[in-house]
Protein backbone atom coordinates (compact mmCIF):
# COMPACT_ATOMS: atom_id res chain seq x y z
CA UNK A 1 0.00 0.00 0.00
CA UNK A 2 2.89 2.18 0.85
CA UNK A 3 4.55 1.33 -2.38
CA UNK A 4 1.47 2.15 -4.11
CA UNK A 5 1.06 5.62 -2.53
CA UNK A 6 4.41 6.06 -2.84
CA UNK A 7 4.81 5.35 -6.63
CA UNK A 8 0.86 7.90 -7.02
CA UNK A 9 3.28 10.19 -5.60
CA UNK A 10 6.31 10.13 -7.98
CA UNK A 11 3.65 9.88 -10.79
CA UNK A 12 2.22 13.31 -9.88
CA UNK A 13 5.39 14.80 -9.39
CA UNK A 14 6.61 13.71 -12.93
CA UNK A 15 3.26 14.66 -14.53
CA UNK A 16 4.00 18.04 -13.04
CA UNK A 17 7.71 18.30 -13.84
CA UNK A 18 6.76 17.42 -17.90
CA UNK A 19 4.18 20.96 -17.22
CA UNK A 20 7.22 22.75 -15.57
CA UNK A 21 9.23 21.80 -18.67
CA UNK A 22 6.56 23.37 -21.14
CA UNK A 23 6.16 26.30 -19.32
CA UNK A 24 10.18 26.88 -19.39
CA UNK A 25 10.05 26.57 -23.05
CA UNK A 26 6.74 27.98 -23.82
CA UNK A 27 8.78 31.38 -21.73
CA UNK A 28 11.59 31.51 -23.85
CA UNK A 29 9.78 30.80 -27.15
CA UNK A 30 7.76 34.39 -26.48
CA UNK A 31 11.02 36.11 -24.35
CA UNK A 32 13.72 37.94 -25.92
CA UNK A 33 16.01 36.41 -28.48
CA UNK A 34 19.82 36.45 -27.08
CA UNK A 35 21.59 35.53 -30.31
CA UNK A 36 23.51 37.94 -32.09
CA UNK A 37 23.29 38.42 -35.94
CA UNK A 38 26.78 38.12 -36.94
CA UNK A 39 27.20 39.93 -39.90
CA UNK A 40 24.58 42.75 -39.28
CA UNK A 41 25.44 42.81 -35.68
CA UNK A 42 28.59 42.16 -33.45
CA UNK A 43 29.50 41.46 -29.86
CA UNK A 44 29.80 44.36 -27.70
CA UNK A 45 33.58 45.16 -27.09
CA UNK A 46 33.23 44.02 -23.54
CA UNK A 47 31.84 40.63 -24.14
CA UNK A 48 35.17 39.66 -26.62
CA UNK A 49 37.72 41.21 -24.06
CA UNK A 50 38.02 37.54 -22.48
CA UNK A 51 38.61 35.89 -25.96
CA UNK A 52 41.47 34.16 -26.46
CA UNK A 53 42.01 35.58 -30.07
CA UNK A 54 45.26 34.68 -32.36
CA UNK A 55 48.57 36.19 -30.38
CA UNK A 56 49.22 39.29 -30.92
CA UNK A 57 52.86 41.06 -30.04
CA UNK A 58 53.01 43.58 -27.05
CA UNK A 59 54.95 46.74 -27.63
CA UNK A 60 57.39 48.76 -25.78
CA UNK A 61 56.06 50.96 -23.30
CA UNK A 62 57.69 53.89 -24.35
CA UNK A 63 57.41 52.51 -28.02
CA UNK A 64 54.24 50.92 -29.11
CA UNK A 65 54.91 50.22 -32.31
CA UNK A 66 58.31 48.18 -31.68
CA UNK A 67 57.94 44.93 -29.73
CA UNK A 68 58.99 44.27 -26.53
CA UNK A 69 60.45 40.91 -28.10
CA UNK A 70 63.93 40.40 -28.04
CA UNK A 71 64.46 37.70 -30.90
CA UNK A 72 65.41 35.16 -27.89
CA UNK A 73 63.19 32.16 -29.90
CA UNK A 74 61.90 30.61 -27.17
CA UNK A 75 58.30 31.27 -28.39
CA UNK A 76 59.88 29.41 -31.19
CA UNK A 77 61.23 26.27 -29.94
CA UNK A 78 58.40 26.48 -27.07
CA UNK A 79 55.46 26.14 -29.82
CA UNK A 80 54.14 22.71 -30.19
CA UNK A 81 52.66 23.19 -33.79
CA UNK A 82 55.86 25.24 -35.21
CA UNK A 83 53.64 28.74 -35.84
CA UNK A 84 56.10 30.70 -35.56
CA UNK A 85 59.18 32.17 -37.57
CA UNK A 86 61.45 35.32 -36.43
CA UNK A 87 64.26 36.47 -37.98
CA UNK A 88 66.99 38.36 -36.02
CA UNK A 89 68.27 41.58 -37.05
CA UNK A 90 71.78 41.56 -38.75
CA UNK A 91 74.31 44.00 -37.05
CA UNK A 92 74.89 46.91 -38.89
CA UNK A 93 77.07 46.60 -42.48
CA UNK A 94 80.53 48.42 -41.76
CA UNK A 95 82.21 50.54 -44.56
CA UNK A 96 85.29 49.13 -45.80
CA UNK A 97 87.42 52.41 -43.98
CA UNK A 98 85.24 51.36 -40.78
CA UNK A 99 86.02 47.59 -41.16
CA UNK A 100 89.56 48.59 -41.39
CA UNK A 101 89.63 50.78 -38.74
CA UNK A 102 88.47 47.75 -36.86
CA UNK A 103 91.09 45.43 -38.24
CA UNK A 104 93.54 47.59 -36.93
CA UNK A 105 92.63 47.89 -33.44
CA UNK A 106 92.72 44.52 -32.82
CA UNK A 107 95.45 43.81 -34.43
CA UNK A 108 97.07 46.55 -31.63
CA UNK A 109 95.47 43.96 -29.48
CA UNK A 110 92.53 46.30 -28.28
CA UNK A 111 88.86 45.20 -28.08
CA UNK A 112 87.11 47.38 -30.15
CA UNK A 113 83.24 47.73 -29.41
CA UNK A 114 82.03 46.64 -33.05
CA UNK A 115 78.19 47.45 -33.34
CA UNK A 116 76.02 44.70 -32.54
CA UNK A 117 72.59 43.80 -34.04
CA UNK A 118 69.39 45.28 -32.78
CA UNK A 119 67.83 43.02 -30.09
CA UNK A 120 64.38 43.34 -31.87
CA UNK A 121 63.29 40.58 -34.70
CA UNK A 122 63.68 41.27 -38.56
CA UNK A 123 60.54 39.82 -38.78
CA UNK A 124 58.05 37.78 -36.79
CA UNK A 125 55.14 35.67 -38.99
CA UNK A 126 52.54 33.91 -37.47
CA UNK A 127 50.69 31.11 -38.66
CA UNK A 128 47.41 31.16 -37.58
CA UNK A 129 46.09 27.91 -39.31
CA UNK A 130 48.84 25.80 -37.40
CA UNK A 131 47.77 27.04 -33.87
CA UNK A 132 46.45 25.46 -31.44
CA UNK A 133 45.93 28.81 -28.91
CA UNK A 134 47.71 26.68 -26.23
CA UNK A 135 50.13 29.57 -24.74
CA UNK A 136 53.31 27.91 -24.63
CA UNK A 137 54.24 30.46 -26.41
CA UNK A 138 52.94 33.48 -23.97
CA UNK A 139 54.54 31.05 -21.11
CA UNK A 140 57.70 30.92 -22.81
CA UNK A 141 58.86 34.29 -23.41
CA UNK A 142 61.15 36.10 -21.29
CA UNK A 143 60.04 39.50 -21.62
CA UNK A 144 56.15 39.27 -21.69
CA UNK A 145 56.02 40.17 -25.35
CA UNK A 146 53.28 37.85 -26.55
CA UNK A 147 49.87 37.94 -25.35
CA UNK A 148 46.52 36.84 -26.87
CA UNK A 149 44.00 39.48 -29.03
CA UNK A 150 40.42 39.23 -28.93
CA UNK A 151 39.56 38.68 -32.41
CA UNK A 152 36.23 37.19 -32.34
CA UNK A 153 35.22 37.94 -35.94
CA UNK A 154 38.02 36.48 -38.04
CA UNK A 155 37.35 35.57 -41.79
CA UNK A 156 39.49 34.66 -44.89
CA UNK A 157 39.07 33.84 -48.17
CA UNK A 158 42.51 32.04 -48.58
CA UNK A 159 44.93 30.04 -46.18
CA UNK A 160 46.93 32.53 -46.70
CA UNK A 161 45.08 35.28 -44.97
CA UNK A 162 45.50 33.81 -42.07
CA UNK A 163 49.44 33.48 -42.22
CA UNK A 164 50.38 36.94 -39.79
CA UNK A 165 52.95 39.47 -39.93
CA UNK A 166 52.83 40.68 -36.16
CA UNK A 167 55.52 42.99 -36.84
CA UNK A 168 52.75 45.07 -39.06
CA UNK A 169 50.05 44.49 -37.22
CA UNK A 170 51.98 45.67 -34.04
CA UNK A 171 52.76 48.82 -36.58
CA UNK A 172 49.26 49.62 -37.51
CA UNK A 173 47.57 49.09 -34.06
CA UNK A 174 50.19 51.16 -33.12
CA UNK A 175 48.92 53.78 -35.60
CA UNK A 176 45.73 53.37 -34.84
CA UNK A 177 45.59 53.69 -31.17
CA UNK A 178 47.76 56.97 -31.65
CA UNK A 179 45.26 58.51 -34.19
CA UNK A 180 42.85 57.51 -31.51
CA UNK A 181 44.63 59.19 -28.97
CA UNK A 182 44.81 62.39 -30.45
CA UNK A 183 41.02 62.41 -31.95
CA UNK A 184 40.19 61.81 -28.27
CA UNK A 185 42.40 64.38 -27.23
CA UNK A 186 40.64 66.96 -29.47
CA UNK A 187 36.96 66.12 -28.68
CA UNK A 188 37.16 66.06 -24.76
CA UNK A 189 39.80 65.85 -21.86
CA UNK A 190 38.17 63.74 -19.93
CA UNK A 191 36.54 60.80 -21.81
CA UNK A 192 39.90 59.01 -22.09
CA UNK A 193 39.73 58.05 -18.65
CA UNK A 194 37.03 55.63 -18.20
CA UNK A 195 38.61 53.48 -20.87
CA UNK A 196 41.92 53.39 -18.84
CA UNK A 197 39.67 52.34 -15.78
CA UNK A 198 37.96 49.81 -17.96
CA UNK A 199 40.99 47.09 -17.48
CA UNK A 200 42.34 47.94 -14.05
CA UNK A 201 44.02 44.43 -13.92
CA UNK A 202 45.98 44.83 -17.06
CA UNK A 203 49.34 42.88 -15.62
CA UNK A 204 51.55 45.41 -17.73
CA UNK A 205 50.76 49.00 -17.77
CA UNK A 206 52.36 49.49 -21.60
CA UNK A 207 49.80 46.89 -22.64
CA UNK A 208 47.45 49.88 -22.08
CA UNK A 209 47.95 51.81 -25.62
CA UNK A 210 47.35 48.77 -27.65
CA UNK A 211 44.68 47.39 -25.97
CA UNK A 212 42.82 51.43 -26.37
CA UNK A 213 43.39 50.82 -29.72
CA UNK A 214 41.71 47.79 -29.71
CA UNK A 215 38.68 49.65 -27.91
CA UNK A 216 38.90 52.53 -29.93
CA UNK A 217 38.23 50.30 -33.62
CA UNK A 218 34.88 49.98 -34.71
CA UNK A 219 33.53 47.01 -35.90
CA UNK A 220 34.13 47.90 -39.40
CA UNK A 221 37.28 49.34 -38.72
CA UNK A 222 38.12 45.75 -37.01
CA UNK A 223 36.91 44.22 -40.28
CA UNK A 224 38.98 46.30 -41.81
CA UNK A 225 42.18 45.55 -40.28
CA UNK A 226 41.32 42.07 -40.56
CA UNK A 227 41.63 42.39 -44.64
CA UNK A 228 45.00 43.93 -43.63
CA UNK A 229 46.49 41.08 -42.45
CA UNK B 1 -23.33 4.46 -49.12
CA UNK B 2 -21.52 5.68 -51.98
CA UNK B 3 -22.84 5.36 -55.58
CA UNK B 4 -19.80 3.55 -57.65
CA UNK B 5 -20.30 6.08 -60.63
CA UNK B 6 -18.19 8.85 -62.51
CA UNK B 7 -18.97 11.78 -60.39
CA UNK B 8 -17.11 9.39 -57.50
CA UNK B 9 -14.21 8.82 -59.97
CA UNK B 10 -13.69 12.34 -60.54
CA UNK B 11 -14.23 13.35 -57.12
CA UNK B 12 -11.25 10.49 -55.90
CA UNK B 13 -9.16 11.56 -58.26
CA UNK B 14 -9.59 15.58 -57.72
CA UNK B 15 -9.11 15.40 -54.17
CA UNK B 16 -5.70 12.79 -54.55
CA UNK B 17 -4.49 15.62 -56.40
CA UNK B 18 -5.61 18.52 -54.09
CA UNK B 19 -4.09 16.18 -51.25
CA UNK B 20 -0.67 15.62 -52.95
CA UNK B 21 -0.52 19.43 -52.96
CA UNK B 22 -1.46 19.72 -49.69
CA UNK B 23 0.62 17.29 -48.56
CA UNK B 24 3.80 18.94 -50.00
CA UNK B 25 2.72 22.59 -49.61
CA UNK B 26 2.08 21.54 -45.78
CA UNK B 27 5.37 19.85 -45.47
CA UNK B 28 7.07 22.97 -46.37
CA UNK B 29 4.90 25.08 -44.15
CA UNK B 30 5.58 22.68 -41.39
CA UNK B 31 9.72 22.86 -42.07
CA UNK B 32 9.58 26.16 -41.24
CA UNK B 33 7.40 26.24 -38.62
CA UNK B 34 9.38 23.98 -36.82
CA UNK B 35 12.64 25.04 -37.51
CA UNK B 36 11.04 28.28 -36.39
CA UNK B 37 9.66 27.05 -33.24
CA UNK B 38 12.88 25.22 -32.34
CA UNK B 39 14.65 28.63 -32.86
CA UNK B 40 12.54 30.53 -30.37
CA UNK B 41 12.49 27.94 -27.87
CA UNK B 42 15.95 27.97 -28.03
CA UNK B 43 16.12 31.86 -28.23
CA UNK B 44 17.33 32.35 -31.14
CA UNK B 45 15.71 33.49 -34.67
CA UNK B 46 15.49 30.41 -36.71
CA UNK B 47 15.95 30.80 -40.44
CA UNK B 48 15.77 34.36 -41.09
CA UNK B 49 17.32 35.10 -44.79
CA UNK B 50 15.94 33.54 -47.40
CA UNK B 51 12.03 35.62 -47.69
CA UNK B 52 10.34 37.16 -44.86
CA UNK B 53 11.14 35.47 -41.83
CA UNK B 54 12.72 32.94 -43.75
CA UNK B 55 9.55 31.48 -45.19
CA UNK B 56 11.35 30.54 -47.97
CA UNK B 57 13.86 28.99 -47.10
CA UNK B 58 12.39 25.32 -47.17
CA UNK B 59 11.85 25.93 -50.43
CA UNK B 60 15.47 26.18 -50.88
CA UNK B 61 15.74 23.00 -48.47
CA UNK B 62 13.44 21.27 -51.00
CA UNK B 63 15.29 22.69 -54.19
CA UNK B 64 18.69 21.32 -52.60
CA UNK B 65 17.00 17.67 -51.72
CA UNK B 66 16.13 17.43 -55.79
CA UNK B 67 19.48 17.91 -57.09
CA UNK B 68 21.22 15.69 -54.40
CA UNK B 69 22.83 12.76 -56.35
CA UNK B 70 20.94 9.33 -55.10
CA UNK B 71 23.65 7.11 -52.99
CA UNK B 72 23.13 3.45 -52.48
CA UNK B 73 25.26 1.73 -50.44
CA UNK B 74 27.48 -1.39 -52.61
CA UNK B 75 25.69 -3.89 -50.85
CA UNK B 76 22.29 -2.68 -50.33
CA UNK B 77 19.40 -4.39 -51.42
CA UNK B 78 19.01 -2.38 -54.07
CA UNK B 79 14.82 -2.95 -55.35
CA UNK B 80 14.12 -2.97 -51.39
CA UNK B 81 15.98 -0.03 -50.91
CA UNK B 82 14.40 1.94 -53.69
CA UNK B 83 10.93 0.51 -52.74
CA UNK B 84 10.85 1.63 -49.20
CA UNK B 85 10.42 5.28 -49.28
CA UNK B 86 8.16 5.30 -51.82
CA UNK B 87 5.80 2.80 -49.67
CA UNK B 88 6.52 4.97 -47.09
CA UNK B 89 4.93 8.02 -48.22
CA UNK B 90 2.52 6.48 -51.13
CA UNK B 91 -0.06 5.21 -48.00
CA UNK B 92 0.08 8.62 -46.61
CA UNK B 93 -1.90 10.15 -49.44
CA UNK B 94 -4.72 7.29 -49.06
CA UNK B 95 -4.74 8.23 -45.70
CA UNK B 96 -6.01 11.76 -46.09
CA UNK B 97 -8.92 10.48 -48.31
CA UNK B 98 -11.54 9.92 -45.65
CA UNK B 99 -10.37 13.24 -43.40
CA UNK B 100 -13.60 15.58 -43.56
CA UNK B 101 -11.79 18.97 -43.49
CA UNK B 102 -15.04 20.50 -44.46
CA UNK B 103 -18.47 19.04 -45.87
CA UNK B 104 -17.35 19.86 -49.13
CA UNK B 105 -13.59 19.35 -48.54
CA UNK B 106 -13.91 15.62 -48.31
CA UNK B 107 -12.39 13.82 -50.97
CA UNK B 108 -14.30 10.54 -50.06
CA UNK B 109 -15.99 9.06 -47.18
CA UNK B 110 -16.38 5.71 -46.46
CA UNK B 111 -18.30 4.02 -43.89
CA UNK B 112 -15.05 2.80 -42.42
CA UNK B 113 -12.53 5.74 -43.05
CA UNK B 114 -11.26 5.31 -39.62
CA UNK B 115 -10.53 1.70 -40.40
CA UNK B 116 -8.76 2.74 -43.42
CA UNK B 117 -6.73 5.56 -42.02
CA UNK B 118 -5.42 3.28 -38.90
CA UNK B 119 -4.82 -0.42 -41.78
CA UNK B 120 -2.87 1.69 -44.17
CA UNK B 121 -1.15 3.76 -41.49
CA UNK B 122 0.83 0.49 -40.74
CA UNK B 123 2.25 0.29 -43.88
CA UNK B 124 4.61 2.93 -43.01
CA UNK B 125 6.40 0.86 -40.34
CA UNK B 126 6.75 -1.91 -43.08
CA UNK B 127 8.64 0.66 -45.02
CA UNK B 128 10.87 1.72 -41.96
CA UNK B 129 11.74 -2.12 -41.36
CA UNK B 130 12.59 -2.38 -45.39
CA UNK B 131 14.83 0.81 -45.35
CA UNK B 132 16.87 -0.51 -42.41
CA UNK B 133 16.88 -4.44 -43.20
CA UNK B 134 18.26 -3.17 -46.95
CA UNK B 135 20.35 -0.60 -46.39
CA UNK B 136 22.83 -3.16 -44.80
CA UNK B 137 24.07 -0.74 -42.44
CA UNK B 138 24.26 -1.75 -38.67
CA UNK B 139 22.52 1.82 -37.84
CA UNK B 140 19.75 1.30 -40.10
CA UNK B 141 19.10 -1.86 -38.90
CA UNK B 142 18.75 -0.66 -35.30
CA UNK B 143 17.07 2.06 -36.10
CA UNK B 144 14.59 0.01 -37.98
CA UNK B 145 14.26 -2.65 -35.18
CA UNK B 146 13.28 0.33 -32.96
CA UNK B 147 10.39 2.05 -35.24
CA UNK B 148 9.16 -1.52 -35.78
CA UNK B 149 8.80 -2.42 -32.04
CA UNK B 150 7.65 0.80 -31.15
CA UNK B 151 5.08 1.73 -33.99
CA UNK B 152 3.51 -1.74 -33.07
CA UNK B 153 3.09 -0.94 -29.22
CA UNK B 154 2.12 2.39 -29.67
CA UNK B 155 -0.57 1.49 -32.35
CA UNK B 156 -2.82 -0.15 -29.42
CA UNK B 157 -3.40 2.40 -27.14
CA UNK B 158 -3.66 4.56 -29.98
CA UNK B 159 -6.56 1.89 -31.26
CA UNK B 160 -8.38 1.83 -28.30
CA UNK B 161 -8.35 5.84 -27.56
CA UNK B 162 -10.26 5.64 -31.12
CA UNK B 163 -12.47 2.64 -30.13
CA UNK B 164 -14.13 4.76 -27.36
CA UNK B 165 -14.81 7.30 -29.94
CA UNK B 166 -15.88 5.19 -32.20
CA UNK B 167 -18.22 3.02 -29.64
CA UNK B 168 -19.52 6.57 -28.50
CA UNK B 169 -20.74 7.66 -31.66
CA UNK B 170 -21.66 4.09 -33.02
CA UNK B 171 -19.73 4.87 -36.30
CA UNK B 172 -16.78 4.84 -37.91
CA UNK B 173 -16.99 7.38 -40.15
CA UNK B 174 -15.14 10.60 -39.83
CA UNK B 175 -17.97 12.69 -41.29
CA UNK B 176 -20.51 11.26 -39.00
CA UNK B 177 -18.16 11.75 -36.24
CA UNK B 178 -17.71 15.45 -36.78
CA UNK B 179 -21.65 15.98 -37.59
CA UNK B 180 -22.54 14.62 -34.36
CA UNK B 181 -20.26 16.62 -32.05
CA UNK B 182 -21.06 20.61 -31.59
CA UNK B 183 -19.10 24.00 -32.45
CA UNK B 184 -18.62 24.95 -28.53
CA UNK B 185 -15.37 23.54 -26.87
CA UNK B 186 -17.90 21.45 -24.38
CA UNK B 187 -19.43 19.58 -27.26
CA UNK B 188 -16.57 18.22 -28.38
CA UNK B 189 -14.86 14.62 -27.36
CA UNK B 190 -12.37 15.86 -25.58
CA UNK B 191 -14.65 16.73 -22.96
CA UNK B 192 -16.30 13.99 -22.76
CA UNK B 193 -13.36 11.19 -23.68
CA UNK B 194 -10.07 13.36 -21.60
CA UNK B 195 -8.67 9.97 -21.23
CA UNK B 196 -8.78 8.67 -24.74
CA UNK B 197 -7.72 11.87 -26.08
CA UNK B 198 -4.53 11.64 -23.63
CA UNK B 199 -3.53 8.30 -25.05
CA UNK B 200 -3.96 9.04 -28.35
CA UNK B 201 -1.87 12.00 -28.24
CA UNK B 202 0.81 10.45 -26.26
CA UNK B 203 0.67 8.00 -28.64
CA UNK B 204 1.14 9.82 -31.79
CA UNK B 205 4.20 10.48 -30.61
CA UNK B 206 5.01 6.95 -30.57
CA UNK B 207 3.74 6.49 -33.92
CA UNK B 208 4.72 9.00 -35.51
CA UNK B 209 8.37 8.74 -34.24
CA UNK B 210 8.91 12.57 -32.70
CA UNK B 211 10.94 13.61 -30.16
CA UNK B 212 10.73 12.45 -26.96
CA UNK B 213 10.28 8.93 -28.39
CA UNK B 214 12.56 9.75 -31.94
CA UNK B 215 14.03 6.62 -31.26
CA UNK B 216 14.13 5.01 -34.68
CA UNK B 217 16.55 7.94 -35.80
CA UNK B 218 17.94 9.02 -33.09
CA UNK B 219 20.51 10.88 -34.65
CA UNK B 220 22.85 10.67 -30.99
CA UNK B 221 23.26 6.61 -31.11
CA UNK B 222 22.31 6.04 -34.63
CA UNK B 223 23.51 9.02 -36.88
CA UNK B 224 19.90 9.13 -38.51
CA UNK B 225 18.43 5.31 -37.53
CA UNK B 226 16.43 3.95 -40.37
CA UNK B 227 16.90 6.13 -43.27
CA UNK B 228 20.82 7.04 -42.42
CA UNK B 229 22.04 5.53 -45.77
CA UNK B 230 19.25 8.05 -47.73
CA UNK B 231 20.30 11.00 -50.16
CA UNK B 232 18.11 13.22 -52.20
CA UNK B 233 14.96 12.29 -53.00
CA UNK B 234 15.14 8.98 -50.80
CA UNK B 235 15.41 10.96 -48.02
CA UNK B 236 13.28 13.68 -49.04
CA UNK B 237 10.35 10.76 -49.58
CA UNK B 238 10.81 9.78 -45.97
CA UNK B 239 11.05 12.98 -44.61
CA UNK B 240 7.43 13.93 -46.40
CA UNK B 241 5.93 10.77 -45.31
CA UNK B 242 7.09 11.90 -41.48
CA UNK B 243 5.62 15.64 -42.21
CA UNK B 244 2.84 14.10 -43.70
CA UNK B 245 1.98 11.39 -40.52
CA UNK B 246 2.28 14.45 -38.34
CA UNK B 247 -0.05 16.11 -40.20
CA UNK B 248 -2.58 13.10 -40.85
CA UNK B 249 -2.22 11.93 -36.77
CA UNK B 250 -3.24 15.81 -35.83
CA UNK B 251 -6.21 16.19 -38.28
CA UNK B 252 -7.83 12.67 -37.06
CA UNK B 253 -7.29 13.57 -33.43
CA UNK B 254 -8.95 17.15 -34.75
CA UNK B 255 -11.84 15.20 -36.44
CA UNK B 256 -12.43 12.82 -33.12
CA UNK B 257 -11.60 14.74 -30.56
CA UNK B 258 -12.06 18.89 -31.62
CA UNK B 259 -14.70 19.05 -33.36
CA UNK B 260 -13.48 18.77 -37.16
CA UNK B 261 -14.40 21.62 -39.15
CA UNK B 262 -17.02 22.95 -36.43
CA UNK B 263 -16.45 26.16 -34.32
CA UNK B 264 -18.25 28.45 -32.40
CA UNK B 265 -19.16 30.45 -35.47
CA UNK B 266 -18.57 30.11 -39.17
CA UNK B 267 -18.12 26.37 -39.86
CA UNK B 268 -15.64 25.45 -42.07
CA UNK B 269 -12.57 24.09 -43.46
CA UNK B 270 -10.46 27.18 -41.77
CA UNK B 271 -11.43 25.49 -38.01
CA UNK B 272 -10.38 22.25 -39.35
CA UNK B 273 -7.37 23.75 -40.48
CA UNK B 274 -6.51 25.95 -36.95
CA UNK B 275 -7.50 23.34 -34.45
CA UNK B 276 -5.48 20.58 -36.40
CA UNK B 277 -2.41 23.15 -36.51
CA UNK B 278 -2.63 23.86 -32.96
CA UNK B 279 -2.20 20.16 -32.20
CA UNK B 280 1.01 20.16 -34.58
CA UNK B 281 3.05 23.52 -32.70
CA UNK B 282 2.05 21.26 -29.63
CA UNK B 283 3.77 18.50 -30.82
CA UNK B 284 6.98 21.13 -31.91
CA UNK B 285 6.97 22.42 -28.64
CA UNK B 286 6.95 19.16 -27.04
CA UNK B 287 9.89 17.86 -29.16
CA UNK B 288 11.91 20.94 -28.20
CA UNK B 289 11.36 20.49 -24.55
CA UNK B 290 11.95 16.95 -23.75
CA UNK B 291 15.03 14.77 -24.04
CA UNK B 292 14.92 11.36 -25.81
CA UNK B 293 13.22 9.00 -23.68
CA UNK B 294 14.94 5.68 -23.23
CA UNK B 295 13.68 2.48 -24.91
CA UNK B 296 12.52 0.83 -22.39
CA UNK B 297 11.03 4.08 -20.44
CA UNK B 298 9.44 3.94 -23.89
CA UNK B 299 7.96 0.59 -24.21
CA UNK B 300 6.88 0.90 -20.15
CA UNK B 301 4.78 3.60 -20.83
CA UNK B 302 3.17 1.88 -23.26
CA UNK B 303 2.63 -1.47 -21.80
CA UNK B 304 2.28 -0.67 -18.28
CA UNK B 305 -0.01 2.64 -18.61
CA UNK B 306 -0.93 3.71 -21.56
CA UNK B 307 -2.66 0.13 -22.44
CA UNK B 308 -4.43 -0.54 -19.37
CA UNK B 309 -5.79 3.06 -19.02
CA UNK B 310 -6.87 2.64 -22.77
CA UNK B 311 -8.89 -0.92 -22.18
CA UNK B 312 -10.42 0.78 -18.80
CA UNK B 313 -11.53 3.74 -20.66
CA UNK B 314 -12.90 1.70 -23.25
CA UNK B 315 -14.82 -0.66 -20.92
CA UNK B 316 -16.16 2.34 -19.25
CA UNK B 317 -17.40 3.53 -22.76
CA UNK B 318 -19.13 0.09 -23.55
CA UNK B 319 -20.56 0.10 -20.33
CA UNK B 320 -21.84 4.01 -20.05
CA UNK B 321 -22.93 3.32 -23.27
CA UNK B 322 -24.47 0.36 -22.70
CA UNK B 323 -26.61 1.71 -19.27
CA UNK B 324 -27.74 4.93 -21.17
S1 LIG C 1 49.55 29.52 -28.74
FE1 LIG C 1 50.59 27.55 -28.80
S2 LIG C 1 50.28 26.82 -30.90
FE2 LIG C 1 49.81 29.02 -30.90
S3 LIG C 1 51.69 30.01 -31.47
FE3 LIG C 1 51.69 29.94 -29.24
S4 LIG C 1 52.76 28.06 -28.68
FE4 LIG C 1 52.25 27.92 -30.88
S1 LIG D 1 60.01 34.34 -26.60
FE1 LIG D 1 59.37 36.49 -26.52
S2 LIG D 1 61.29 37.61 -26.62
FE2 LIG D 1 61.76 35.53 -27.25
S3 LIG D 1 61.58 35.59 -29.49
FE3 LIG D 1 59.57 34.98 -28.71
S4 LIG D 1 58.46 36.87 -28.50
FE4 LIG D 1 60.58 37.45 -28.71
Amino acid sequence: MERLIKQGIDLIKGIWSLGVGLAVTAWYLVNRKITVQYPKQVVPREASESFRGPIELVGQPKDPATPKCISCMMCVSACPSGCISITKQKPPKLSPEEEKAFAEAEARGEKPKRPVAPRNPATWRYNYTYCSLCACCIEACPVNSIKFSNELYLAGTSRGDFHYDLLARLKRKAAEAKAAEDAKASETKDSGSADAAAQPGSPNISQAVPEKADEASSASGQAKSEAAL
Amino acid sequence: MNEFSLWTVFTLVVGLVAILAFIAGNAMALVWMERKVAGFIQRRPGPNQLGPAGVLQSVADAVKLLFKQILKPSNADSIIFFLAPILSFFPVALLFMPLPFSPFFTAYSPNLGLLLILAFSGINVLAVLLAGWSSNNKYSLYGAARGVSQSVAYEIPLLLAVLAIAFQHGTLNLSEIVEQQGGWPWQWNVFTQPLAFLIYFISIFGETNRSPFDLPEAESELTAGFHTEYSGMGFALFFLAEYANMVLVCCVATALFLGGWKGPFLDGFWWFLAKAYGLLFIMMWVRWTYPRARFDMLLNLNWKWLLPLGALNLLATAFVMKLF
